[in-house]
């Protein structure tokens, strides 16, 4: 095989199967908007049971997390998600799985070693730069 | 000298490939090969309470089973050579401790079962042994947690992707009579075009199987028609397509006669496993069942076997550093 690496790279990125992107999209788009949608559905039931607008989106997030979670203790989630890609990432029930999945993964390894060293082990970054990113904003709003 | 050209190795005295046994998941029995392999575990965790004691357990199943049908004690095999993909090889040494049988523990990735192919017959090719035992396994769940996400992480996989095949297989090569021989084999170079995609394997370690491939024919000299199958071990759609395109352009058109494994053990339409299978235990079960019991039926006389593997690991990855590929040829042939 007489190539360089560069044009090896090339053959082959030009050989391989490409993503559909348009159904991809499409389907994140309309399993993400469903899992807003459900979360309206329950803002507006809290909201109707006489709990203000900041503890019902509280409890809202709580109850879509413990969903998530639950879906994802289940192995439901991950069927889901390999469908509907950033549609379940991007909201909260994303996050939710990222912190289940290794906590169940990783039991083999002791709820110390295992479970509590790795449960941030997806999540963290989230969690390392969404700080960083809040300080910084704090800061820029202090001065605004 | 027993080696002609570059890097092939004769093996005059013709050790003898007597026996196989392989083991496989149930997604496995499933696939378009279900019903050539010799036992199938339903539960992924085969009883165990890790997928790491599962894998173990299940190499444990190939030899026991491959013992069996041989009719060998424990005492009788001389070596063992074999490996698999998680780190320290811990599958193979903790599944093959109790054999209590002199062991060399081999890592190629996905190309152990060559590499554990090319020891056992040279150990016994150069009389230093009556029976070695090439043996290698791969878990789906225990590839997965070690190079890629927890299972339950939701997750897509990309086109070229491959799906880790759940199986093991074993060979005992011996210097008893036999009907089918390792004559040559040829270790592979490692190879690296430099493929950083971890989810583009098949294109990391095709040119590493081009390059063993055509050294081979030209080792030893034979024309593209000489081997009934050649067989690549799990470079899936992709690998399979850039393997046998640039192989036709040196002159080897091998035609339908060029399969690769991880394409035969799934059907890639239906069982969603994108490019296709990989793993050590791809090519090793794939040969163990259905590629023997084609040697032993005559239906095939020559086989050419090129198991492939991207020496890769987690750290590599993360440090943004290529994909190193690698690939070694084992010919089979009848006699």
């Amino acid at each position: 095989m007489k190539m360089t690496k560069k044009q090896y790279q090339q053959y082959a990125e030009s050989k391989a199967d490409k993503s559909k992107l348009w159904l991809d999209m499409f389907n994140a788009f309309w399993i993400g908007g469903l899992i807003c949608m459900i979360g309206q559905f329950f803002l507006n039931t809290y909201m109707n049971l006489n709990f203000d607008k900041e503890i019902a989106g509280t409890l809202t997030s709580i109850t879509l997390v413990f969903a998530s979670a639950l879906l994802t203790g289940l192995n439901v989630y991950d069927n889901i998600a390999k469908k509907a890609g950033a549609g379940t990432l991007v909201p909260i029930t994303g996050f939710a799985n990222a912190v289940v999945s290794p906590a169940m993964e990783f039991k083999n390894e002791g709820y110390v070693m295992g479970v509590a060293a790795n449960i941030f082990k997806i999540a963290g970054p989230v969690i390392t730069y969404g700080i960083i990113a809040s300080v910084l904003s704090g800061i820029i709003y202090l001065f605004l | 000298m027993n080696r002609i050209g570059k890097q092939t190795i004769v093996l005059k005295n013709l050790p003898k490939i007597i026996q196989t046994a392989s083991v496989v998941g149930q997604k496995e029995q499933d696939g378009k090969l279900g019903g050539t392999f010799d036992y199938v575990i339903d539960d992924g965790r085969f009883g165990e309470k890790s997928w790491e004691k599962a894998e173990s357990k299940m190499q444990k199943k190939a030899v026991e089973i491959l013992l069996k049908k041989a009719d060998k004690k424990n005492e009788e095999i001389d070596f063992i050579a074999g490996g698999d993909l998680l780190n320290q090889c811990m599958g193979t040494s903790f599944g093959l401790a109790d054999f209590n049988i002199p062991f060399f523990g081999l890592y190629g990735a996905c190309s152990t079962m060559a590499e554990s192919l090319c020891i056992a017959a040279m150990t016994v090719d150069g009389g230093y042994s009556k029976n070695t035992i090439a043996v290698t396994s791969s878990h789906f769940c225990s590839s997965e947690r070690q190079f890629r996400f927890p299972l339950e992480y939701g997750g897509q996989r990309t086109p070229t992707s491959q799906w880790t095949v759940t199986g093991s297989g074993a060979a005992l090569v011996s210097d008893e009579d036999g009907q089918i021989a390792i004559t040559h084999i040829t270790p592979g170079k490692i190879v690296d075009m430099g493929i950083k995609d971890a989810n583009n394997m098949g294109a990391a370690m095709a040119p590493a199987a081009i390059d063993t491939i055509s050294t081979h024919f030209k080792d030893r000299n034979i024309d593209k028609d000489y081997y009934d199958l050649v067989v690549t071990g799990d470079l899936g759609k992709l690998g399979h397509a850039i393997t046998k395109e640039q192989l036709a352009k040196e002159g080897l058109d091998f035609k339908n006669k060029y399969i690769d494994c991880g394409m035969e053990i799934f059907d890639l339409e239906s069982q969603d496993v994108h490019a296709g299978g990989s793993g050590c235990g791809c090519c090793a079960s794939v040969f163990a069942g259905h590629i023997y019991s084609l040697l032993k039926k005559g239906e095939i006389n020559r086989v050419l076997i090129t198991a492939t593997g991207a020496l890769m690991s987690t750290t590599s990855s993360f440090q943004g550093e290529s994909i190193p590929g690698i690939a070694h040829a084992v010919a089979i042939e009848r006699v």
